[in-house]
């Protein structure tokens, strides 16, 4: 066993450092934004996510985030989707951001109209958020993401990731994983669920754009989230973070499983935590204690067939997936993963 | 300050004065010069605080404008044929959210088969998209009615479109009248949105609203609408008071008043048909013309009055609605509808046809005469439409019926020349 | 704002619709009992006065200790600490190193000379026989509640067995005598060299309400091993003892400690520090059965003491020990075998255990003893009225910190029987077990190692060998606590609610849940890291 660390090391221990939201041990700030009396709760209570929604959770965090960074200086715009159905069914709204829901495929479009309107008025100060689902993101919302992305927009776009369009009853979209069930994508024949080798990845093709920054995040790690949302509301130009969020309803999960899926998602290496800027990685999330892919996929009915012995190929597909995550992003750290 | 310009320039330093706040562009022909010259003046600094926005689609455009304009800034943009139908959705939704965006219709037909060339189908696709659709008949009404298209908008908050026809306007070169700025200035004051999405006021927009309002929310779309009908006019005359000019309104009269037949039309073609019109009125015929400025909303009323007296009336449009007739001529009659008169629906100028004096005048004349199909199709090739027709009871592999027209037009036109 | 008709709506709106009847179990803060407050003797809080130390509060989390306990810094050497042993961080890396904070935050008492005060005095008296730890810890008690208390001690020092039975160089002398002194200081009277022997004649020449007998376990249990008297067959009790009052301990040369217990390794590695030229413990059980500590038989080996297990002594004779070898039999008593070796000894000590001097409570009618120890009721009272025993003369483990276990329960139930009423012992709440944390968020830290005297030193006096830790270690140390079953206020319960209905209430004061829109999803449980909310069932 090592011997006691020198002094320095052993002040820098806070029990549970940066891994839970708060932590009264921790100098305030460097307490998550969450964890404050004033923070924005800029998606507010009475909205009507499903119970154990990680795409509420993630929205909080984030714009509450970005609020933090903005000093509250902040609009959002919406694509249709749960996140724009569940937040504002007339007469009701639990945003107390400025919002705007326009469609389900113009969100950044919006967004950087707004950005435009702001620049054209000399409101500096005042930032703008385009924000939607996968199925908004990776699909319908494709074309303007990517002109937002050319144009280089001063725009921030956040993709609630949940994997398939949960609002309209859980179908495939771009973003759902191999081997995945959905309304679209059944468990029956030969390879049942989603078909590997389909889909595509947003953040690296925002990457392909060169934009000043692009990043993951999920709603398990707050800190790391909240990290990349104050980050990217520093830089100027377009900017795109996919938050991991995991839906009880589509994936078939215990709505209080919510976060501990998020963080084997991340741990098990499917779902990489990355940072790029300019095109280039610039970091990576480190997994803390590496987990095989099973142990996620076991708490989702979604991939209940996946871990059926006549499926093995599949199990062994994704752990493959995951595998060349690891290596690819160098997930795991050679000195054994620490926070 | 009068100048030689085209179409499109002239509207381009229209839109210009109103001071916009942000421009979406994309190029679909014919309304590409607008955008073009507007990217211009941005560029060189003509615009003050305008953001000029080159998007990736016509759906792209109309949303930067709708996140603009909801952001309160004066938003503009412009779009034809295919793109407006590419963008319909935002269509609804800026109007549906009742955001002002200006947004000029160079317009052009719909294909397929594709075809550049004008006429109203565009337009006509977003007749009940909820926007004010305004219809220019000279690049110098084009000019006036888009500094009053903002004003209009902006007071209603709802959004306008100016439409003009394609090429005959937004390409022809004419002696046009630039306003000063300070004469828009005047007439335009600064834009203070209805709703605005603003850090200070938070509030949310784009709600989704079910079975228990929505009928309501359709209910004021209408009444805003209405509520144009009274502004329209208003705002013509405020602006003739300061431009000098009688542009805009709801309709627009050719010595129509006590004649027996009234042709009622849109946009440029009024022009040769002020010719035509003035030249059978020299024989003896007694007909005018009525201009049907503000498609939507429809003045029923002023048509109405204008109409009670006539004997007949020639509806003439460059649109067509497939299994039904004439869109406008179906407009008219609603608004005539207990009145004894006969209207007539003639259908011409599609995909750019050229109407002519001539072939015009035997048109009335066919009308006056009370012989009209209906509905008519001006100018219309039989021979050719009979070939195809028999070629598709011979065969089932008939093929492509652009085709085989392109195909037989060239056969016809080469036999006719032997 | 005027604003469009449905299309646009007012921030707030939102709260007007109330998701929390959507819910069908509700989840409700609470606090658990952490495994080391479990299985702490004394009763200590000690989650609690981790808390305080993690924050640096040394003071309160000190005297969050003396609610339960009077000796910190003797615990904090002394104890055997079964807090560590059911410590659920075993289960993920290593212990927290409790023992170590215990003592870091005794220290610190002694250092800043923090002071304990008796109680508003009741006008009653208790008379306390027997000033080791049971005695001392009922006397502190009694005193905090504001009766008068003298304690009668035969021998000339306080402490019993802390100062009898341990060696210093695992218990300074001067850490008891400052403990010892503060309980002085707050009036408890001591009487030493004071031998009671008719209990209840003391109590009315004193005028004393109530009587508390802790006089221990002193008598060595000895086996007759057959031999001519030479070697010298010595008893632990009485070397410990001499070692303590610097007398001649007869321990020279080749010495033979027969037994595995502590004390067996008290004795032998005693004798390594006054000289002896060889030290062997002769181990009747199995070395896995071996009653010790591992700790204490790691030490001794390390200090050159030699084990021999399986053995029974069988004669002792000229300079010849007998040991007849043995072997595993049912369960841990080993089995003879008729095979015999020889081990040469100057001298023998049996350190086989204790009995207790019942002769003090055979002429109190009532009392009863049995098996060799004095019997007592729930509320520690013997049979005899008013007369309350605990300790070593009482059934029990035989450890300093049951010892101030008792004396904290007699003092509860003497105060009570003092003002006419029945102790009622709080409901111990649920132990919480490893299950019920989400240990993923505490961050990984490898227990503070404690630093300990080179054997070279050791072999050659009795210096403490267990060091201090430093402040920062020890507030290290606090901080690698799970703080299981209590809300630490890691704010994730707040954080993680996809409803926003937590309301946090501000430093020290937790959370409440707002249940007009909490949803019911559980998300606060699961992510709670300490297992301090629960999931409860609605009355639908």
């Amino acid at each position: 066993m090592a011997q006691i660390p020198e002094s320095l090391q052993k002040v820098r221990f806070y029990q549970t450092g940066t891994l839970t939201v708060g932590n009264r041990l921790l100098d305030a700030e460097h307490r998550s934004v969450q964890a404050t009396l004033d923070r924005s709760n800029s998606l507010d209570s009475g909205h009507r996510a499903c119970q154990g929604c990680g795409e509420a959770l993630g929205a909080r965090f984030a714009i509450d985030a970005a609020m933090r960074a903005t000093d509250n200086r902040l609009i959002a715009a919406n694509a249709t989707g749960c996140l724009e159905v569940f937040t504002t069914p007339y007469p009701e709204t639990a945003w107390s951001v400025p919002w705007i829901h326009s469609l389900f495929g113009n969100a950044a479009a919006v967004g950087a109209g707004i950005a435009a309107a702001m620049k054209a008025k000399g409101r500096k100060d005042v930032r703008v958020i385009a924000q939607g689902g996968d199925g908004g993101t990776t699909d319908i919302g494709f074309g303007c993401l990517s002109g937002m992305f050319d144009r280089n927009d001063d725009v921030l776009y956040i993709c609630y990731n949940n994997e398939a369009y949960m609002n309209t009853g859980v179908q495939r979209s771009s973003a759902t994983p191999g081997a995945a069930r959905t309304a679209t994508t059944m468990p029956v024949g030969k390879d049942p669920g989603n078909a590997f080798n389909t889909g595509k990845s947003v953040p690296l093709i925002a990457m392909a754009h060169l934009i000043p920054y692009v990043a993951t995040a999920s709603v398990h790690d707050l800190h790391d989230l909240e990290h990349k949302v104050t980050k990217a509301m520093g830089v100027r130009g377009s900017r795109y973070i996919e938050i991991f969020v995991p839906c009880p309803l589509g994936w078939g999960s215990k709505p209080s499983d919510t976060v501990k899926i998020a963080r084997l998602a991340v741990e098990c290496g499917l779902f990489p935590l990355i940072e790029a800027e300019h095109g280039e990685i610039t970091g990576v999330t480190k997994i803390r204690s590496k987990t095989p892919v099973a142990d996620y996929l076991k708490l989702q009915r979604r991939f209940a067939h996946v871990l059926k012995p006549d499926n093995a190929h599949q199990l062994e597909q994704l752990q493959a997936i995951a595998d060349r995550n690891i290596s690819r992003f160098n997930l795991v750290d050679d000195q054994g993963g620490q926070e | 300050m009068l100048k030689q310009v085209e179409g499109s320039h002239a509207v381009a330093e229209a839109v210009a004065l109103c001071r916009p706040e942000v421009i979406s562009a994309y190029p679909i022909t014919p309304q590409t010069h607008i955008v073009e010259d507007l990217g211009t003046m941005v560029k060189a600094g003509g615009i003050e605080n305008c953001e000029f926005l080159l998007v990736e689609s016509e759906f792209g455009a109309l949303s930067a404008c709708i996140g603009s304009s909801a952001a309160g800034a004066r938003s503009y943009t412009a779009t034809s044929s295919q793109g407006m139908l590419f963008m319909m959705e935002a269509v609804y939704n800026a109007s549906g959210m009742g955001l002002p965006i200006v947004m000029t219709v160079g317009n052009r037909a719909i294909g397929a088969p594709i075809n550049i060339w004008n006429d109203w189908g565009d337009a006509m696709s977003a007749r009940d998209a909820g926007w004010i659709q305004l219809f220019v008949e000279s690049n110098q009404q084009a000019v006036d009615v888009h500094i009053q298209a903002f004003k209009l908008a902006e007071q209603l908050s709802l959004p306008v479109m100016v439409c003009m026809d394609g090429f005959i306007l937004t390409h022809s070169y004419s002696r046009v009248d630039i306003p000063e700025q300070e004469q828009v200035d005047a007439f335009l004051p600064a834009f203070e949105p209805r709703q605005v999405l603003d850090p200070a006021v938070p509030v949310s927009m784009g709600a989704m609203v079910g079975p228990e309002a929505f009928t309501e929310v359709r209910y004021l779309a209408h009444h805003k609408q209405m509520e144009a009908l009274e502004l329209i006019p208003e705002q013509a005359a405020a602006f003739q008071q300061i431009f000098g000019r009688d542009s805009g309104g709801l309709t627009k009269s050719f010595e129509c008043e006590g004649a027996e037949t009234v042709v009622v039309t849109m946009g440029s073609v009024i022009g040769t048909m002020k010719e035509v019109l003035a030249g059978m009125r020299a024989d003896g015929i007694s007909i005018g013309a009525l201009a049907v400025r503000s498609f939507r909303p429809f003045p029923k009323d002023t048509l109405r009055a204008c109409l009670q007296n006539a004997k007949r009336v020639i509806v003439f449009e460059k649109c067509l609605a497939v299994g039904m007739g004439g869109i406008l001529a179906m407009n008219l009659r609603m608004a005539l509808k207990d009145f004894p008169i006969r209207v007539h629906s003639a259908i011409g100028g599609l995909g750019g046809r050229p109407i002519t004096r001539a072939n015009l005048r035997r048109m009335f004349e066919k009308g006056i005469r009370d012989e009209m199909e209906e509905p008519h199709f001006h100018d219309i090739q039989m021979d050719i439409v009979e070939r195809e027709l028999e070629r598709e009871r011979a065969q089932r592999r008939s093929g492509s019926i652009a085709e085989n027209i392109l195909q037989d037009v060239g056969v016809v036109a080469a036999a006719k020349t032997i | 704002m005027k604003t469009p008709f449905a299309i646009t709506l007012d921030v707030g709106s939102s709260l007007l619709n109330k998701t929390g009847s959507w819910r069908t179990e509700r989840p409700q803060y609470l606090d658990r009992l952490p495994p080391c407050n479990h299985a702490c003797p004394a009763g200590e809080n000690i989650q609690q006065w981790l808390y305080l130390t993690e924050e640096g509060r040394y003071e309160e989390a000190w005297r969050q200790i003396m609610d339960d306990n009077p000796f910190p810094a003797v615990m904090g050497r002394v104890c055997y600490h079964p807090c560590e042993t059911s410590c659920n961080r075993g289960q993920l890396d290593e212990a927290v190193g409790i023992n170590a904070v215990e003592r870091f935050l005794g220290d610190q008492a002694l250092i800043n000379e923090w002071r304990m005060e008796a109680g508003t005095s009741t006008g009653k008296r208790v008379m306390v026989l027997g000033a080791g730890p049971g005695g001392l810890a009922a006397a502190y008690h009694l005193r905090r509640m504001g009766h008068e208390v003298t304690v009668f001690e035969a021998s000339p020092q306080a402490g019993g067995m802390l100062r009898y039975g341990i060696p210093k160089y695992r218990m300074p002398r001067e850490k008891l005598r400052a403990e010892v002194a503060r309980i002085e200081q707050m009036g408890v009277a001591l009487q030493l060299d004071t031998r009671i022997d008719d209990v209840l004649a003391a109590r009315d020449e004193g005028a004393f309400d109530a009587v508390f007998l802790a006089i221990g376990a002193q008598l060595p249990k000895r086996v007759d091993i057959k031999g001519n008297g030479e070697p010298p067959v010595l008893d632990a009790v009485t070397v410990l003892r001499n070692t303590e009052l610097e007398q001649t301990t007869g321990l020279r040369g080749q010495v033979v400690v027969y037994g595995g217990g502590n004390t067996a390794m008290d004795v032998g590695r005693s004798a390594v520090r006054l000289g002896a030229k060889k030290v062997t413990v002769v181990v009747f059980e199995a070395r896995e059965h071996m009653p010790a500590h591992e700790f204490e038989v790691t030490e001794a080996r390390e200090e050159g003491v030699t084990l021999i297990c399986l053995r029974a002594i069988r004669e002792v004779h000229g300079d010849t020990v007998t040991l007849e070898k043995m072997v595993p039999g049912e369960g841990r008593w080993p089995q003879p075998t008729g095979q015999f070796e020889n081990l040469s000894a100057d001298v023998v000590v049996q350190a086989l255990g204790q009995n207790v001097d019942t002769a003090l409570v055979d002429a109190l009618t009532g009392v009863r003893t049995a098996e060799g120890v004095v019997q007592v009721g729930a509320d520690m009272q013997t049979g005899c009225a008013g007369v309350f025993a605990g300790g070593d003369m009482i059934p029990s483990q035989r450890t300093v910190t049951t010892a101030i276990g008792h004396g904290k329960k007699a003092a509860r139930n003497i105060d009570a029987y003092l003002r006419n009423g029945a102790y009622q012992a709080p409901e111990k709440h649920e132990v919480v077990n490893f299950d019920m944390l989400n240990t993923w968020y505490y961050s990984d830290a490898p227990r503070t190692v404690r630093p300990m005297l080179n054997v070279m030193r050791r072999q050659s006096g009795f210096a403490e060998i267990v060091g201090n830790i430093d402040q920062e270690a020890a507030t290290f140390e606090a901080r690698r606590c799970m703080s299981c079953g209590n809300c630490f206020e890691c704010d994730n319960c707040y954080g993680v609610c996809p409803d926003n209905s937590i309301t946090k209430l501000g430093p020290g004061l937790r959370f409440k849940f707002k249940y007009d829109y909490c949803k019911g999803c559980g998300l606060c449980v699961s992510e709670c890291p300490c297992g301090a909310i629960k999931m409860i069932p609605e009355d639908i």
